[in-house]
């Protein structure tokens, strides 16, 4: 059930090759590794309190009517995201050579 | 497995030195502190120990609620319990966690530091609770480690070694679940028994997190934790109640269900109370003999304890809801469903339930903002909800639109023109909310990028007791912070209007102080369309908007009755219709509710935020009278 993240048409990731992937861009019932979080300080603290720490997986689960927020999978509880705050938490890009767009 | 697991030596150390903070009260042999991060059952352990014995406490300057509670431990001493905000850690950031440390540290005058702590961790999630255990243990104080939620480890298969891990924390460790009772002893007999100090054990850096989370899952690792299975009946609910078809439609009967009980199932109470209060006055009245002190009470003090009294019905039926909805966890999806909504208006998930309450009394819906973490989305929340029509507005509505508006079938035959008119009135107020939200959203109340983050709690039943408590809380505050203010300005009016007596008997109305106020008060509303007469009753709905109605018919000699048509013709005659559309306008718009500023003062912590939204709403109001009656008086003539 649960899928890794692979790059898809529409993605926005495959347009902008450079920018890392976050987990606005995760689809419900995909995981992947986060990377670091690219928010304030305070904000930051508060996120790695619950649990979103570099090096952690994180599943995306269901989501309010349109997608947003969405409620992500983090060790053994589930927290509400909007689309916005998620765009912040980058994943960790797996170096698969058949992603979309690769040298 | 013992329920309870010591941890080194129980030698009866003595406590910490003298602690600084507020002197102990009289009689009380310990103070306890219950420590926890959010949703880890804080409050259903601390209900569970304090039973009704409680009471809410508020810190100067901070507007995080505390409880206290006394139980009596069973060397027959007294103990002081202190439920304190849930958190992640003890870095003072949030002001939740700010309180917590402070109380923890004995740095607040207005409790005692604790000489223990009842750390609660949910056993469920114990890898990662684990972490606030060491910032808890580092302050050395006496302390159990409670792990809640037994029940559930249990069915959902996880096992914890409850002696291997108090050998690791070095302080006794209890497996309990605080709301079946399960293992309860445990915490008594250690509250009641000699209590070991921690020794000092070898505690991470606890300002780093990601070196806390490891220290913390390997802790879990060394006392054998192994985690429960997903939540499997959370995963299944979850699929209908955010289903993205079902999950809206459900949602929506959620709110009409809470409306359909605010407006179809409370109003046979409230007239209950209603008559019950009007038949033991008419009782004193007959009894007492006849003197000034007998009409004050009867007509003072008795009406003002009626007109408080009258809406604790619908009060408790939307704490009954409201604390259904959140102990099962249903609450957090609604947040979920409502945010992108209130999103659009700068609010976020949580401001929705509350100005859904609002729709009954803004009473409730302020003290509901409490669920709303964020400090300046729970202000801006408060400071919208008394633009949403509260039903104490509704009999002035009634009367006018009756005087004034005739009954014609606007939309077939179920929606008349005075249902229209109504129906207006509601989005009015909505309007108005919506563009001061935007506006405070916007401006005073602007978020700092403050994310929303909105943990998931995985559903579960409700217990009697907690939503008892809960009611019974709710009950307490509204009678006792609310029904003081407006018992006061109750009999404050009533002196009013019976002064200064004339010949040892009560002046008329309009020779009275109140009426001396309403003609005072008159050259300020004449550009409304409004006469001395409203305005007195503006002066005397101040304590609540439907007091008008009562007043006016005072004034007039009649009975006050919306229904009467004596009332309503007497209306006809002083008042234009610009006047009464300003009249209606007026009251869509100004705060004119002693309880709601007494309730907005006491959860904002001050006078600032009431004052500002009281001249806010008043200006609101003026301007929209003035338009109403010009635009009115233009078009009728």
């Amino acid at each position: 059930m649960r899928r890794r993240f692979r790059y898809r048409k529409g993605s926005p990731a495959k347009d902008q090759q450079k920018e890392p992937l976050s987990l606005r861009d995760l689809r419900q019932g995909e995981e992947a590794v986060l990377e670091k979080i690219d928010l304030p300080d305070d904000v930051c603290r508060r996120l790695m309190e619950m649990g979103f720490l570099p090096g952690t997986r994180v599943v995306a689960a269901r989501a309010a009517p349109g997608g947003d927020p969405r409620v992500f999978r983090v060790d053994g509880i589930e927290v509400a995201l909007r689309r916005e705050t998620a765009a912040h938490l980058l994943l960790r890009v797996p170096h698969t050579p058949n992603a979309a767009g690769a040298p | 497995m013992s329920a309870i697991a010591g941890g080194g030596p129980a030698s009866a150390t003595p406590g910490p030195p003298v602690p600084p903070g507020s002197a102990r009260p009289a009689g009380i042999s310990r103070v306890i502190a219950v420590v926890g991060p959010p949703n880890s059952g804080k409050s259903t352990l601390f209900n569970r120990l304090t039973g009704l014995r409680q009471k809410v406490a508020n810190f100067p300057g901070v507007t995080v609620e505390q409880k206290l509670g006394r139980i009596r431990l069973s060397d027959g001493t007294a103990a002081l319990v202190v439920d304190l905000p849930g958190v992640y850690s003890l870095s003072p950031r949030s002001e939740d966690e700010q309180v917590t440390h402070d109380v923890l540290m004995g740095l607040t005058s207005e409790v005692p530091r604790p000489d223990t702590v009842l750390l609660i961790l949910d056993s469920t999630n114990l890898a990662r609770h684990l972490s606030l255990a060491a910032s808890v243990l580092s302050l050395g104080l006496p302390t159990l480690v409670v792990l809640n939620m037994a029940d559930e480890l249990k069915t959902r298969g996880g096992d914890v070694d409850v002696a291997a891990l108090a050998a690791r924390l070095g302080v006794p460790v209890a497996l309990i679940s605080a709301a079946s009772g399960e293992g309860w002893e445990a915490v008594l007999q250690f509250l009641g028994g000699s209590i070991a100090v921690p020794r000092p054990i070898d505690l991470p850096v606890i300002s780093d997190i990601p070196k806390c989370h490891q220290w913390a899952a390997r802790l879990g690792k060394e006392a054998g934790y192994s985690p429960p299975a997903p939540p499997l009946w959370t995963r299944r609910l979850d699929a209908v109640f955010l289903h993205p078809v079902a999950g809206p439609a459900i949602f929506g009967l959620v709110v009409v269900a809470v409306f359909q009980a605010i407006f179809s199932a409370a109003p046979p109470l409230m007239d209950l109370i209603d008559r019950g209060v009007a038949a033991s006055g008419e009782w004193l009245a007959a009894t007492l003999p006849a003197s000034l002190f007998r009409d004050l009470l009867v007509q003072g003090v008795w009406s003002g304890v009626g007109s408080v009294l009258v809406f604790l019905p619908q009060i408790l039926l939307l704490f009954l809801f409201l604390g259904l909805l959140e102990d099962s966890g249903y609450l957090a999806r609604a947040a979920l469903i409502a945010d992108r909504t209130m999103a659009k208006v700068g609010l976020q998930g949580k401001s929705f339930i509350p100005l859904l309450s609002a729709y009954a009394c803004a009473v409730p819906a302020v003290l509901a903002t409490r669920t709303i973490e964020n400090k300046r989305d729970r202000f801006a929340t408060i400071l919208i909800a008394p633009f949403m029509t509260c039903s104490a507005r509704l009999p002035v509505y009634t009367l006018i639109i009756a005087a004034f508006l005739p009954e014609r079938p606007v939309l077939g035959p179920l929606v008349g023109t005075r249902a229209a008119a109504l129906l207006g009135l509601y989005a009015l107020g909505f309007l108005a909310a919506v563009t001061t939200a935007r506006l405070l959203k916007s401006s005073v109340l602007r978020s700092e990028k403050t994310p929303f983050l909105l943990e998931m709690p995985p559903y579960r039943m409700p217990t009697l007791r907690q939503v008892g408590l809960r009611l019974l809380d709710r009950a307490k505050v509204f009678l006792g912070r609310a029904g003081t203010v407006i018992l006061g300005v109750s009999v404050a009016l009533w002196v009013l209007a019976h002064v200064p007596p004339k010949a040892g008997h009560a002046p008329k109305i309009a020779d009275s102080l109140v009426g001396t106020i309403g003609r005072a008060v008159a050259p300020t509303i004449e550009p409304l369309g409004f006469n001395w007469k409203i305005g007195v009753g503006l002066v005397t709905s101040l304590a609540a908007r439907e007091v008008i109605v009562g007043t006016l018919g005072t004034i007039y000699g009649i009975e006050g009755d919306a229904d009467a048509g004596g009332l309503q013709a007497a209306l006809r005659r002083d008042l234009t219709p610009g006047g009464a559309v300003a009249l209606l306008v007026f009251f869509a718009f100004a705060m004119q509710c002693m309880s709601t500023i007494a309730v907005v003062r006491r959860e904002t912590g001050g006078w600032r935020w009431p004052a500002l939204q009281f001249a806010y709403m008043g200006v609101l109001a003026w301007i929209g009278a003035f338009v109403a009656n010009r635009v009115v008086t233009a078009l009728v003539g």
